[in-house]
């Protein structure tokens, strides 16, 4: 990667970002030596992850409260990547977010990014993070990551997001649904989104009952979840962190509620920059980067240290059931010491 | 090193609302391994341009049934080549009359599709463009 366009980019030449997230995304040399020069400036930014079921407004959502956010008194500029399915039969895929996002298009402080889940390396979570360090160092304020709202890796991404917003809507089943969901886990923020459509209110309350409830007597990830003032901090409880998810409605085809909605990540964004809670996420963050980067480093040196044969016949063996994968390992590894050292 | 996705953008300028066509397209697109990113209806040249460039496209795909083909072409290709996309290939799709065509060809647009067209011929013109131009 030139340095040319590295300094392009960090002046705010948009056509040097989109091809250097293209590089990054497609996970190649030049995209590797982008993120190294880009790092050192990262680390500035508020991600925003919003999740929630198909169909309930993220995207219409996420265009409302970008609007709203670059209304804030610094005139923030914002970043948003949308992700949407590959189809794993054909590697194809049809990315139709910014339909829902046509009225940001005009403003130049804000740019969105359509990204298939295609997964390469290192799943959809880090590379999600990896395009979001070139918008942090092309000076992005916010990053809003749009997700599909199912499964395990929507998960990650939200936890690599500063703050998690959990969009519900109206009618969507039944109560069991958000509990078996584990959505009060995530959620930084709670939104009732199609709050004009029937039975809003009860949504809401709903929500506001788990939360109390997750207060009371059960221990969430982190522990950021807690009533602390009216109830009783259990011994084996970690420390709360004070921030109690407000349960929101909006209604984001015209815009209703979205101003509390930009107010509360804010409010959120400063909370955790008080609480210290900011450099532990970054922390944590880093240290989750480090292990994976070491686990597939150290996976890809192993490989090539053993020859393409010697695994052959391991395999072979484990599928005859003379060996046990347990012992394969053993095997691969110590072939591995005894060859090398 | 993973293989580049081809990206396509799928656009409808101008004021005329229907984009079966275009769905269609996108369809076809996806189904042979594409990264299709669909903007909607009613796009300004603006808007379109604004959106390849975020998107950081191979391919634009316009698709207008509207007659107003030779007013917003030539805009949509300015726009993409002040924008430092020249390298952007453009395809055209909808009702457009013979006549009309050269003069389109000659504006920088690729191939122009009428009614009937196979989709898969598109795709491996696209296919075709794409690396000739890498």
């Amino acid at each position: 990667m030139p340095a040319e366009q590295i300094s392009e980019l960090r002046k705010g030449n948009r056509l040097a970002l989109s091809r250097i997230l293209s590089q990054i995304e497609a996970g190649t040399a030049k995209g590797d030596q982008a993120l190294e020069a880009l790092f050192p400036y990262t680390g500035q930014a508020h991600k925003i992850g919003i999740t929630g079921p198909p169909g309930s407004g993220k995207s219409t959502l996420v265009n409302a409260l970008a609007r709203q956010l670059r209304t804030l008194e610094s005139h923030p500029k914002v970043a948003i990547i949308a992700v949407d399915p590959t189809s794993p039969f054909t590697g194809g895929a049809i990315l139709g977010d910014r339909v829902r996002m046509q009225d940001l298009q005009g403003d130049k402080g804000i740019f969105i990014r359509s990204m298939a889940s295609r997964g390469a390396l290192g799943g959809l979570a880090s590379q999600t993070e990896m395009l979001s360090q070139a918008f942090d160092a092309a000076g992005y304020e916010y990053i809003i990551i749009e997700t599909v709202g199912a499964g395990q890796s929507e998960v990650d991404i939200v936890n690599l997001a500063h703050t998690t917003i959990v969009v519900d809507v109206p009618g969507m089943g039944d109560d069991i649904q958000s509990i078996k969901a584990g959505i009060l886990e995530i959620a930084d923020i709670l939104v009732v989104n199609k709050a004009d459509h029937l039975g809003a209110d009860q949504s809401v309350k709903h929500l506001q009952t788990m939360i109390a409830m997750g207060y009371r007597g059960l221990r969430y990830a982190g522990g950021k979840h807690r009533l602390s003032e009216t109830m009783p901090q259990k011994q084996d409880e970690p420390e709360p962190s004070g921030w109690i998810p407000p349960v929101l409605k909006t209604i984001a085809f015209d815009g209703t509620g979205v101003d509390k909605l930009a107010e509360e990540v804010v409010k959120h964004g400063k909370h955790l920059k008080e609480t210290g809670l900011w450099a532990e996420k970054a922390e944590s963050a880093i240290t989750e980067t480090l292990r994976k980067l070491m686990i597939s480093t150290l996976y890809k040196r192993w490989r090539q240290t053993i020859p393409e044969e010697e695994l052959e016949n391991i395999v072979n063996q484990v599928l005859e059931r003379t060996l046990h994968p347990h012992q394969a390992i053993q095997q691969l590894l110590s072939y591995n010491k005894n060859t090398t050292h | 090193m993973p293989e580049k996705k081809i990206r396509v953008l799928v656009a409808k300028p101008g004021l005329d609302g229907h984009d079966r066509g275009a769905k269609v397209i996108a369809r076809a697109l996806r189904d042979d391994g594409m990264e299709v990113i669909y903007t909607g209806l009613r796009q300004t040249p603006e808007m379109i341009a604004e959106a390849a460039l975020q998107e950081d496209v191979d391919v634009v795909g316009l698709s207008i049934l509207s007659g107003a083909h030779n007013a917003l072409v030539p805009q949509i290709i300015q726009e993409l080549k002040e924008n430092g996309q020249d390298n952007i290939v453009v395809f055209l799709g909808g009702i457009i009359p013979e006549d009309d065509i050269d003069g389109l060809l000659k504006q920088g647009v690729h191939k122009v599709y009428g009614p009937g067209t196979d989709t898969r011929e598109v795709c491996k013109d696209i296919r075709e463009a794409v690396s000739a131009e890498a």
